[in-house]
């Protein structure tokens, strides 16, 4: 008969076997059940959905007398949008998810900790796809953003950014004990990188320091990204680089939220 | 109706353990802040029984049941459940567990929640038509078929702890570990469960594992295990346990041994001083 001695400090040493491994059943079961639950939620939806494309529609009108304005700001926001608003559903939903005690239930289960989280990101990038297919539509066909590229490429960029959204929410999640704490997180994380993104003013016209806190920040990437886009016809090897750190970003931060899920908890 | 695999405990999955215990702790410790809870105890729980564990609120049972399912974190000691060290992985499907607040998703129904867990479980294509049994029968366990649409979250305090209760009834666990399961509920309801409780034990031959502070439960069990501030105060059945201490009751036996307990401390006071 084995016996299992732990030492304090050493938690989850009877765990050896790899918990992280994905299946695909479960992962599209906890993505269905996601999703099953936003369902329930049509409100919920309406705002993901129509938000976004409401303030588009506001700010072609705030840019009325400069339509260059709205290009610039316009091709950005397509970027920021998907990362705002699953930023904050994911983090909200972990957080249920780990203060009503279902998330200790399901780690009691042969759920591994990749599922889950493959799961949301499924989930939810399914919902940004829409979010973002409406708003770049609405964008270049209904109010005349001026873009070079391909829409297909604003989409991409699009869609990396509300998984990079989906990671840091996840991520957060871990730091907050409460749905006032986790709102909280919005400007603590979101709006920093609002600010130095690009958005207001070119990068390289701020003050030195900021420009290089600003290069570190995934949504920079982000907004260069979209502007790549916006200038040039064809794919550069800047818009690939763009795309890839926020892309390595997400997964990097899926991964270390992943780590904040723990089987045994005190 | 049931899912009557087995009349007795099983041997298929676990060689030579039918006649060892499903739970077995040594010197088993759990710190928690800095607060001990469960101060080197040892006790075995056997199989195919009903074994309750009761203590006044804060004595670490549910600590005790975080452990033994592997939540727990900080445990020190041996802890054997099901023959392998807890928390093994290959106990993920062995053991179902219901905590003390319902854990289950508000926003679902309670079919869509059970459907979850059921996937969860047992994922595939294959394995759908006996997920949709299972599910099936474990809502007509906890009697809520006529509820199986409703919204978890549009149920009262007691039907939701009978969903929760429900997921771990799903698959066939070796052992139930079921925190507090009939708090909160009416009289016939709480014999109602009793009585699956019973029929759980004697059809599958599972074994479980459950905590109550209403210490009229314990004349249903076939063991108990009373607990107080950390430490096992009895472990015995509860005729076992009146004759014992010549009470009438299970309640007036464990205060009996409360009373014991609390001399016996003063007198340790006394000599060593």
């Amino acid at each position: 008969m084995s016996t299992a001695t732990h030492t304090p400090g050493t938690t989850g040493t009877a765990t050896p076997a790899p918990t992280s491994a994905l299946n695909l059943s479960r992962t599209t079961a906890t993505a269905g059940r996601v999703l099953r639950q936003l369902r329930h939620d049509p409100r919920t939806i309406a705002l993901m959905i129509l938000v976004p494309c409401v303030m588009l529609f506001l700010l072609r009108y705030v840019f009325d007398g400069d339509p260059r304005t709205f290009d610039n700001i316009g091709a950005s926001l397509l970027g920021i949008f998907p990362l705002i608003t699953m930023f904050l559903v994911t983090s909200i939903a972990t957080l249920r998810e780990r203060t009503s005690g279902t998330l200790e239930r399901l780690l009691a289960m042969p759920l591994g900790k990749g599922d889950l989280i493959a799961g949301y990101a499924l989930a939810f990038g399914t919902v940004a796809i829409v979010q973002s297919i409406l708003a770049t539509a609405l964008a270049l066909w209904g109010l005349g953003l001026d873009v070079t590229g391909s829409p297909w490429l604003l989409l991409l960029v699009a869609l990396l950014d509300a998984l990079l959204g989906t990671a840091l929410g996840l991520f957060v999640s871990a730091f907050a004990a409460s749905e006032f704490q986790a709102v909280q997180f919005m400007p603590a994380v979101i709006f920093p990188q609002l600010l130095l993104c690009g958005l207001f003013t070119p990068r390289d016209n701020m003050h030195p320091v900021l420009e290089a806190i600003s290069n570190v920040l995934p949504m920079s990437y982000a907004v260069d990204g979209m502007n790549e886009v916006l200038k040039h016809t064809d794919m550069t090897a800047a818009f690939v680089r763009d795309a890839l750190v926020v892309a390595g970003c997400a997964l990097l931060v899926l991964t270390l939220g992943a780590a904040t899920l723990r089987r045994r908890t005190a | 109706m049931m899912n009557i695999h087995r009349d007795s405990p099983p041997t298929e999955t676990l060689p030579n353990m039918d006649k060892s215990p499903a739970v077995r702790a040594e010197d088993l410790t759990v710190v928690r802040g800095p607060r001990t809870v469960l101060r080197g105890i040892d006790f075995t729980v056997p199989r195919g029984q009903i074994t309750g564990l009761l203590g006044p609120s804060g004595c670490g049972k549910s600590t005790l049941m975080r452990s033994i399912v592997g939540t727990q974190a900080k445990v020190t000691g041996t802890l054997d459940v099901l023959g392998r060290p807890a928390g093994h992985p290959k106990l993920r499907t062995l053991i179902g567990y219901v905590t003390q607040a319902p854990s289950v998703y508000d926003d679902l129904t309670i079919r869509q929640n059970l459907e979850y867990f059921a996937a969860i479980l047992a994922p595939g294509h294959a394995a759908a038509d006996q997920r949709h049994e299972n599910v099936t029968r474990a809502i007509d366990d906890v009697d809520l078929t006529s509820h199986a649409d409703s919204l978890a979250g549009n149920l009262s305090g007691g039907q939701r702890s009978r969903v929760s209760l429900a997921v771990a009834l799903l698959g066939t666990p070796e052992l139930l570990v079921l925190d507090e399961p009939t708090v909160g509920l009416d009289p016939v309801l709480r014999r109602d469960l009793w009585d699956l409780f019973h029929n759980i034990a004697a059809q599958r031959g599972a074994t479980l594992l459950i905590s109550s502070h209403v210490m009229d439960e314990a004349e249903r069990c076939h063991r108990l295990l009373l607990m107080r501030e950390g430490r096992i105060l009895a472990d015995d059945t509860p005729d076992a346990l009146r004759t014992r201490t010549d009470s009438e009751t299970v309640e007036a036996a464990f205060l009996h041994l409360v009373d014991e307990a609390v001399a016996a401390a003063a007198r340790e006071k006394e000599t060593t001083r």
